[in-house]
């Protein structure tokens, strides 16, 4: 396997009143399992339906329900484990935090504490070409999520809907290895790709299947690299923990709001107080969450109504051997295979949609040039139109003709542009659309110099002008092109006027 | 480890059990009373020995993805002291 070479960027710097600061960030990922049905119970996991109608007598815990988990979440489990490089734990056990909240109708949530089924991984965070933090993840865990609650449809009354109650959701732990709200987001947005690329979660943040905890701490230049050699956190700053951004946008704005805040309490005098916190996108500001302090005592209990989790390693290994090409590898072979820079393989890897799409046209291609018309063209007016690559009119067969249009000569690069535009309106064969509407590069030098020479002919003041002055053959050349529809091979053209006009 | 009055108080508080504040003495010495004789359980040697999960030899029980339940939004209100336009509604909770 090819792999690129990496450099830890430097920590982000934020100037106090008195000398520099950095951060520290660890983030708390949900990941919302890409299940059909709940964790432990058979009601549906599907967005915007009608309340309380995706709600079995297990998730609205009623008195007798027993949980009985879902396989597919186990392995969607075990695939993310993988795909971060993780130890997969072949015993983990399903522990009741408990808590109370009108939307937990179960008074706990089942989830993983001392034996999580994902141990320690890492994430290679991309930040910019040759640039990437990594990141340790320190356990994932499946737990079960809550209900919503409604507080604005009524000024006396809270509105519970428990569709999502029992959801089964994947929590990815990171270790404090992020130094900045940019990284922050980059690392969302860089677990939610390998995520979508193993399918074990859809990503849809605006559905909420993927939100973040983030725990922000600042310290001055030095600390943090005494707390990496030595592993104690008290060389650490006191952290926050901001609750549940489901934005890479916010992620970012809340923790740039959240250190300076600390490094003003701190500039004062002061002491921060570990907290939780909400993120107000309106106000751009954080506050605290002074209701949640007291439940904090959750009197973790293995849940009785379950056994431990036993995996075999051989389905483990299964499962390992079933794992899709991954965002890092995959990156990496683009940039060896096809010579592509790699900002390009960046781009192209970015969905695995869009890199299936690269590599059909590709094949059998110059991969400089299927990037460039994959990216430029196809990329840019996709995105113009808010259109997937899944839903392109233009196919990559058909791209990957228009390719080899120009690479046999027959069509000049302007041209090809047309034909595109004629392929996303109308579809259509490339080669014989080309051939029908007389598309056709004219590289005949006879039919060439004919044309040259009636250009030149009809301007012979300019002719005249342009012995003196060699950069007027430019206007020859266009000339000579509009009167040959474009078709005429502008090297040719090129060429020949500079011959004829004795500018060589 | 012996449970005093307030951690009574506190632990019941966290369940949502009320207890009377002539009832916590009582409380906090039964509780004490099993905390130490799980003690005297942990003085038992168990080096080496797997931890018992399970009675049975049974494994975890799993199910297939698919959906099997939900749709029975009137029976999952039946029991709520109140419910409109399908939802369940309960006092404010002021965040």
């Amino acid at each position: 396997m090819t792999q690129l070479t990496y450099r830890e960027p430097p920590a982000k710097r934020i100037a106090g009143a008195v000398g520099e600061w950095e951060m520290v960030i660890g983030m708390e990922v949900h990941a919302q399992v890409s299940s059909k049905s709940k964790l432990f119970s058979g009601a549906s996991t599907a967005f915007g339906a009608e309340p309380n109608t995706n709600v079995s007598l297990v998730d609205a815990a009623m008195p007798g329900m027993l949980p009985v988990i879902n396989e597919f979440c186990i392995e969607q489990a075990v695939r993310a484990g993988l795909g971060l490089k993780a130890k997969i734990n072949l015993f983990s056990v399903f522990d009741r935090k408990n808590y109370f909240y009108p939307d937990l109708p179960q008074g706990y949530q089942i989830s993983q504490y001392k034996h999580p089924i994902v141990g320690e991984g890492e994430v290679l965070v991309d930040l910019e070409p040759g640039v990437a933090r990594r990141v340790r993840i320190e356990r994932i865990h499946l737990e079960q999520d809550a209900g919503k609650s409604i507080h604005d449809l009524d000024p006396e009354l809270t509105y519970v809907d428990l569709n999502r109650t029992g959801v089964a959701l994947m929590e990815i732990v990171s270790r404090p290895d992020i130094r900045s709200p940019e990284e922050a987001a980059e690392y969302v947005r860089k677990l939610r790709q390998i995520l979508r690329y193993l399918g074990a979660c859809d990503g849809n943040m605006q559905e909420g299947s993927l939100r973040a905890d983030v725990n922000v701490s600042v310290c001055r230049p030095g600390d943090y690299e005494r707390f990496r050699e030595t592993g104690d956190p008290s060389v650490l700053g006191t952290r926050c923990e901001i609750k549940n951004m489901n934005s890479m946008r916010f992620i970012q704005q809340a923790i740039d709001y959240e250190a300076r805040r600390q490094i003003a309490i701190l500039e004062d005098g002061g002491t921060v107080e570990q907290e939780t916190r909400l993120y107000d996108p309106n106000k751009g500001r954080t506050r605290s969450m002074r209701s949640k302090e007291e439940a904090h005592d959750y009197r973790y209990f293995p849940d009785p109504d379950l056994l431990p989790l036993t995996l075999e390693q051989a389905w483990v290994d299964a499962i390992a051997a079933s794992l899709p090409e991954l965002p890092d590898e995959k990156k990496a072979r683009f940039v060896a295979q096809y010579g592509v820079t790699e900002y390009d393989a960046s781009v192209l890897t970015a969905e695995r949609e869009s890199a299936d799409f690269f590599e059909a046209v590709a094949r059998g291609r110059d991969g400089k040039a299927a990037a460039n018309w994959v990216i430029n063209e196809l990329f840019g007016r996709l995105n113009k139109e808010g259109r997937a690559i899944s839903d392109s009119p233009v196919s990559a067969e058909q791209l990957g003709g228009v390719i080899d249009l120009i690479a046999s000569g027959d069509i000049s690069g302007k041209i090809a542009k047309d034909l595109f535009e004629i392929l996303w309106t109308e579809g259509g064969d490339p080669a014989r659309i080309v051939e029908e509407r007389g598309m056709k590069q004219v590289t005949d030098e006879g039919a060439i110099e004919k044309a040259v020479d009636e250009v030149l002919a009809a301007n012979p003041d300019k002719v005249e002008q342009a012995k003196a002055k060699p950069s007027l053959a430019g206007w020859f050349v266009g000339q000579v092109m509009k009167a040959t529809q474009g078709k005429a091979n502008p090297q040719a053209v090129n060429a020949l006027v500079r011959r004829k006009l004795g500018v060589e | 480890m012996a449970i005093d009055k307030d951690t009574a108080r506190r632990v019941a508080h966290l369940a949502r059990i009320r207890v009377e504040e002539t009832e916590l003495e009582t409380l906090a010495r039964e509780l004490s009373g099993i905390l130490e004789f799980m003690e005297q359980l942990a003085e038992v040697d168990v080096e080496g020995v797997e931890p018992m999960t399970s009675v049975t030899p049974m494994a975890l029980k799993r199910r297939k993805d698919e959906v099997t339940d939900g749709g029975i939004r009137d029976k999952i209100l039946a029991n709520a002291p109140d419910a409109r336009d399908g939802f369940f509604t309960v006092p404010k909770v002021v965040e």
